[in-house]
């Protein structure tokens, strides 16, 4: 499904991904763990093409497509979602307007029709359910005065909503409670088929006791360093990272 | 050319004033400077229809406005006559409401005209207004009774209609008695988009005591029209009014807004948005003066600026050593789109007194990049996510409209508009497509 080559790339001249190297197939949970600044959070903005990054080198070819040809909304339209980080607060604009256009932009990609508004509703329901999602929240305006749960909640609906093939989880369980986690866990979980597949990037062994990883990736100054079962967090969590600097050396 | 004053002084003894208008307009003319980026406005000769021959047009069967389905007392002024025929709601007006042309008014209603007409102009004059207070003879006339309460808005449409160049100079009064409620909708159109206009209109409104008034204007004229609009409010006691000036398509225009509260306790909320491209121009000139105790007001003028358009916003607000426990609010913000579209803000506070809660803010940006991002990797082009981030920068202006259909058509109306912008065919009408 997604095939990484050899990816550098930079933000401002400064070179961050210096040569990354990832397969990941249909029905694979992949975890990318890693210290602070590693470059984790760059590897999925370049993926979703952020346009604050450069690509300096490298390959990314995702469904059989050249991925860094296509502009983000085309990637997002290709099936790549990404939960931000940071979800982005959008005064103004309505959940169910953003939802709606987002929906139907993605189903005339496909060539589907639009859906009507009855259909969209019901829609919506149904994926609220998921992550147990508060209809005053569907009801505001985008992420706006969202507590920081709420927030990584309404990225999983989102998700729920567009059913992407390939879904980023960007620090999904940063400033989340034990609650909170088990529910956006629980989320991802319901949403997994054979057919699609995840990144999660976390700090923390945690959120893989909840979403159980095929793969564990360690991402260190700009590659990846050591990949490993589900263990491998287990592992991390108990030295930290130092000694795998020593064991490159 | 002539100047004005030398076209009036030929013509004067022609002209038939509206009584009550006040005396020195000529001489004021002559003293008062148009602000100097106006001045080519007035370089232009322009045709003025002195003997007041009427436009073989019938409004209601050949002009569609772009508000239809909203239910209104629909009236028409063409250029700057008062359009006579009317449609059969305007029968059901309730008994008392007077609505008819200004120059009729003088005649059959002088006692209703007489303590207001010219009042407000005289006072607040400039030489625009003195320019429309030389050659004004006609215009509208409203009258709300005391306790009277509109079921409908009024809707007035100015239809600028010539085979020539045309100034027009309308003077409207509007009076809404006490505890009556009014609101009225004045939009402006252009039928002629290759003949230059000047619409050089002043408005005087009057709210009295306890009475609530909304006059919201929407303009969509061409880019060779110059809208020079003045309009005086003029609140008294416990009164709450409400202006709301929307301007989507234009050529230049200056809407000189000057709200003055001469009672306790009134509240005015004064506000608009500009939505310009092309070589547009758009002057919101504002000033809301607090008099007395208790005042309240809340302003909010956007502008979304493209390709090389220019907008002016100056936002004085004065509170007088009388006005104690004023409340008064201002904000402007503003997005540029391009690279040479322009914006000046004038924030202007003169607080006289010490017992009072003002603020006010004033903002210009670019679109929000991140935010851009963030509805792209949603599947939202860029394009629709532009278009979602400017009709949510606008929407509070529009929320400010008060009736519920209208408030609709006009938030259609301005998305209509923020997608032509983007058209390559905005600026085309311009061109070749003549």
């Amino acid at each position: 499904m997604l095939e990484i080559k050899d990816l550098h790339a930079t933000i401002n001249g400064k070179e961050i991904l210096k040569g990354v190297n990832l397969t990941i197939n249909r029905g694979e949970v992949h975890a990318i763990m890693g210290p602070n600044g590693a470059g984790k959070s760059t590897l999925s903005a370049v993926l979703t093409g952020n346009p604050a990054y450069t690509v300096t080198k490298g390959t990314v070819v995702f469904n059989g497509k050249n991925l860094l040809e296509m502009p983000p909304e085309v990637r997002a339209r290709e099936g790549m979602f990404l939960s931000f980080q940071y979800p982005v607060e959008i005064p103004g604009v309505s959940m169910v307007n953003f939802m709606r256009t987002a929906v139907n932009e993605k189903r005339a990609y496909e060539g589907k029709e639009p859906l009507s508004a009855s259909e969209f509703l019901r829609l919506m329901r149904e994926k609220k359910s998921i992550v147990e999602m508060d209809n005053k929240l569907t009801n505001r305006a985008v992420n706006e005065g969202f507590s920081g749960g709420e927030k990584k909640r309404n990225e999983i609906f989102q998700m729920a909503m567009l059913e992407p093939c390939l879904s980023i989880l960007d620090e999904t369980d940063s400033g989340l409670d034990i609650d909170a986690l088990r529910i956006v866990a629980n989320g991802v979980n319901k949403l997994k088929t054979p057919d699609n597949a995840s990144i999660v990037i976390t700090h923390y062994q945690r959120l893989l006791d909840y979403i159980v990883p095929d793969f564990v990736h360690v991402l260190a100054d700009g590659r990846i360093v050591k990949t490993g079962d589900k263990t491998l967090a287990l592992e991390l969590e108990e030295k930290g990272y130092d000694w795998l600097k020593d064991e490159k050396l | 050319m002539a100047t004005y004053s030398d076209i009036y002084l030929s013509v004067k003894d022609r002209i038939q004033p509206l009584q009550g208008v006040y005396q020195s307009a000529e001489e004021d003319y002559q003293r008062l400077l148009q602000p100097a980026e106006w001045n080519d406005v007035l370089a232009v000769d322009y045709g003025l229809n002195i003997q007041r021959l009427n436009i073989q047009v019938n409004p209601y069967q050949v002009f569609h406005c772009d508000v239809p389905g909203i239910q209104s007392y629909l009236y028409f002024v063409i250029n700057d006559i008062f359009y006579h025929e009317q449609s059969a709601r305007n029968q059901s007006l309730p008994h008392g409401v007077i609505i008819c042309s200004m120059r009729e008014a003088t005649e059959r209603h002088a006692d209703l005209v007489r303590p207001y007409l010219g009042k407000l102009m005289a006072a607040q004059t400039d030489s625009f207004v003195a320019l429309n207070a030389m050659f004004a003879q006609d215009g509208f006339f409203i009258y709300v009774p005391d306790d009277v309460q509109l079921e409908y808005p009024i809707q007035m449409i100015n239809v600028l209609r010539s085979d020539v160049d045309l100034m027009a100079n309308a003077h409207n009064l509007v009076v809404v008695g006490k505890n009556a409620k009014a609101s009225l909708l004045v939009c402006d159109h252009t039928m002629d988009g290759k003949v230059r206009f000047c619409e050089n209109r002043v408005t005087e409104v009057f709210v009295e005591e306890g009475a609530q008034y909304e006059h919201y204007k929407l303009e969509d004229t061409s880019e060779l029209t110059n809208n020079l609009t003045s309009l005086f409010v003029s609140q008294a006691a416990s009164s709450d009014a409400l202006v709301n000036i929307i301007t989507l398509r234009n050529g230049q225009t200056r809407n000189k807004i000057i709200i003055t509260q001469e009672g306790d306790r009134a509240v005015s909320t004064l506000c608009g948005m500009a939505v310009a491209s092309g070589k547009q121009v758009v002057d919101n000139f504002t000033r809301i003066e607090h008099r007395h105790i208790g005042g309240k007001s809340e302003e909010l003028v956007k502008y979304v600026l493209d390709g090389q358009a220019k907008g002016n916003f100056t936002g004085e607000l004065k509170v007088l050593p009388n006005a104690q426990q004023t409340e008064a609010y201002q904000t402007n913000r503003n997005i540029l789109l391009s690279a040479d579209a322009k914006v000046r803000t004038r924030p202007q506070l003169e607080i006289y007194a010490d017992n009072v809660k003002c603020s006010h803010g004033a903002t210009t940006g670019q679109i929000d990049e991140t935010a851009l991002f963030y509805m792209q990797q949603r599947c939202i082009s860029l394009e629709e996510a532009r278009l979602l981030l400017m009709n949510a920068f606008l929407a509070d202006v529009v929320g400010n409209i008060r009736v519920p259909s209208l408030q609709e058509r006009i938030a259609t109306l301005v998305d209509k508009r923020l997608r032509k912008a983007d058209d390559a065919c905005a600026g085309c009408r311009e061109s070749h497509c003549k």
